[in-house]
């Protein structure tokens, strides 16, 4: 048991290793643009760059929409099919699942086939267009998390006794819906809307390839063209995802202490 | 935040009588039947404009000519040896981070669950592998330019500390070896993550049952752990191999196009048909389906073998 506890300490070592040094490389490198000391010129050179605070602010409200479309997708389905359609529930969640399957830059290839200027839905024909197609894309993106999480969410619900509750109480759907069912699995809503958040910050291909000026594509142009700015923005860019994750944990956290206070 | 949960209400159901409900049902259940599939429309209309006949029309144009005749040349043609070159450095890159991933993963996951470390290590290494699996794309590659490129942090501290030069070993962070080690930092998280709770399905009775009847630690492992958990290794691997054959951003990044997996091939290709023939590029799209779509059934089947141990 001894060997197994130092084998145990061992690996622990050398993951952490791998994966802390990047971090402190990425932190070290952001830090030197000024020659011979430590400065924060890096971050300042970003933050004063306008095209970061024009790609961020795109592709945040970016997000922000995707969460919005994408929940008002996702959980009126998830809650009908629980309700109405147990029997589709394989062929939906299968359907969730396609988009691990298939990679993002085979689905924007065919979106820019199918929907290009000439064709029946010309969606890339203007640019209001084109950020539609681009928040669809995310929402297809982001369907595997977003389903699985609000699907979890709503197991835990008893769906058809609150929906006979309320309409019993005279409620219509869309009160079932928005003040019955949608309170219920907001820690699902809101872990969806964080994973989606990071991954709508962070996505690169089909921003670039459908000609938007998001995020990612941005950050690429500054790796190709900068020294010191990408390793300010790599950090900036970790925050973001570790930010969201933190703030998942603490959705699921506190939704588990007040089911347990119930 | 929450509204408090509505309590159950249980009372007498309200019948029609026998005769008139049993004409009245038929014409129910068939306007109730429409309504509820009309409920999942939404859904099942965004799924078909932006997921199913995007590939199905990419898959079929595969296997048609500009012009529009079927054919199979575009297929063949994906056998010249530059496009199977680039399938192949992808498959490389894909089976080693894979695989490294996997191995290290696991030993991670081994380390939490089994390895006696304390409880905080362990809430601390899955919240982080959280976040690392989500940090891919263009950042981890900066991350490693900063790390491992020619000016990076551990190549200085080699050359100053030890005065071992990396660079001059042959090693180069744009290549093989280095997209392979970058791609690692979120396979293995992604390998932590599903395994621990394999690893936590291992009842404490099967290593007791094979104690009592003699086994040492290595038989136990050889005879009962591993026969029982090499599914969702196997399985996990599978989906680390589709997960970094699809990735581009990363690679893009890191290399720019100097390394030619396929998804920048492909990338470049819809930037700009540098395979002079659009259809080709739906073939070099249909073989990157085929690849992430076995190995996903496959992984699938395996799950399924997987939670048979786990109930």
């Amino acid at each position: 048991m001894k060997a197994n506890r130092l084998g145990a300490w061992i690996a622990i070592a050398i993951g952490a290793i791998y994966f802390v040094v990047p971090l402190i490389g990425t932190l070290e490198f952001s830090l030197r643009m000024r020659r011979g000391e430590y400065s924060l010129d890096a971050y300042r050179s970003v933050f004063a760059d306008i095209q970061f605070r024009e790609t961020f602010g795109y592709s945040m409200l970016m997000a922000v929409a995707t969460i919005i479309f994408g929940m008002l997708l996702v959980v009126p389905t998830a809650y009908w099919v629980r309700l109405r359609l147990p029997q589709v529930r394989p062929i939906i969640e299968f359907i969730t699942l396609l988009p691990l399957v298939i990679p993002a830059i085979v689905i924007v290839f065919g979106y820019l086939r199918l929907y290009n200027s000439s064709s029946w839905i010309p969606f890339t024909a203007s640019r209001e267009a084109t950020n539609a197609l681009l928040m669809f894309a995310y929402m297809t993106l982001s369907l595997p998390y977003m389903y699985r999480a609000v699907d979890t969410a709503m197991r835990a619900i008893d769906v058809a006794t609150l929906t006979e509750a309320a309409e019993s109480l005279g409620a219509k759907w869309p009160t079932i819906l928005f003040r019955c069912i949608f309170p219920n699995v907001m820690s699902g809503v809101l872990s969806g809307a964080f994973i989606t958040f990071a991954i709508v910050m962070g996505e690169f291909t089909m921003a670039a390839l459908l000609n938007r000026p998001a995020f990612g594509p941005y950050l690429q142009l500054v790796g190709a063209n900068k020294a010191y700015e990408p390793s300010a923005l790599a950090v900036i860019a970790f925050s973001i995802t570790w930010i969201s994750m933190g703030l998942i944990q603490l959705v699921s956290r506190f939704n588990r202490a007040a089911t347990a206070k119930v | 935040m929450s509204q408090p949960p509505v309590a159950p209400i249980s009372g007498p159901t309200i019948s029609a009588p026998p005769g008139i409900a049993a004409k009245r049902r038929v014409s129910r259940i068939n306007r109730r039947n429409v309504v509820d599939w009309l409920g999942i429309a939404p859904f099942m209309l965004f799924a078909l404009m932006f997921l199913i006949v995007p590939t199905v029309y990419l898959v079929a144009g595969a296997f048609l000519t500009p012009t529009g005749e079927f054919t199979l040349q575009n297929i063949a043609d994906l056998f010249q040896p530059s496009i199977l070159g680039a399938y192949w450095i992808s498959i490389k890159v894909s089976v080693a981070s894979s695989l490294g991933g996997a191995l290290i993963g696991f030993f991670l996951a081994w380390a939490i669950v089994l390895g006696g470390v304390p409880p905080w290590i362990r809430s601390g290494l899955l919240t982080f592998s959280g976040v690392a699996s989500n940090f891919a794309g263009v950042p981890l590659a900066f991350a490693f330019l900063a790390t491992l490129g020619r000016t990076g942090l551990v190549t200085v501290f080699l050359r100053e500390w030890f005065g071992f030069n990396l660079y001059a070993t042959g090693f180069n962070l744009l290549s093989f070896l280095g997209l392979t080690i970058t791609y690692m930092f979120f396979q293995i998280p992604l390998m932590v993550l599903i395994l621990t709770p394999a690893l936590d399905g291992l009842k404490k009775e099967w290593r007791e049952a094979a104690q009592i009847l003699g086994a040492s630690n290595w038989q136990y492992w050889r005879k009962v752990a591993l026969p029982i958990l090499w599914p969702s290794l196997l399985g996990t691997t599978l989906l680390l191999f589709a997960n970094a054959f699809g990735a581009i951003a990363t690679a893009y990044a890191l290399t720019g196009s100097s390394l030619n997996i396929v998804p920048i091939v492909l990338y470049a290709q819809i930037r700009g048909d540098v395979l002079h023939n659009p259809n080709l590029g739906y073939a070099l799209a249909l073989g990157m389906i085929v690849i992430t779509g076995l190995s996903n059934v496959l992984y699938i089947w395996l799950r399924m073998r997987a939670e048979r141990w786990q109930k």
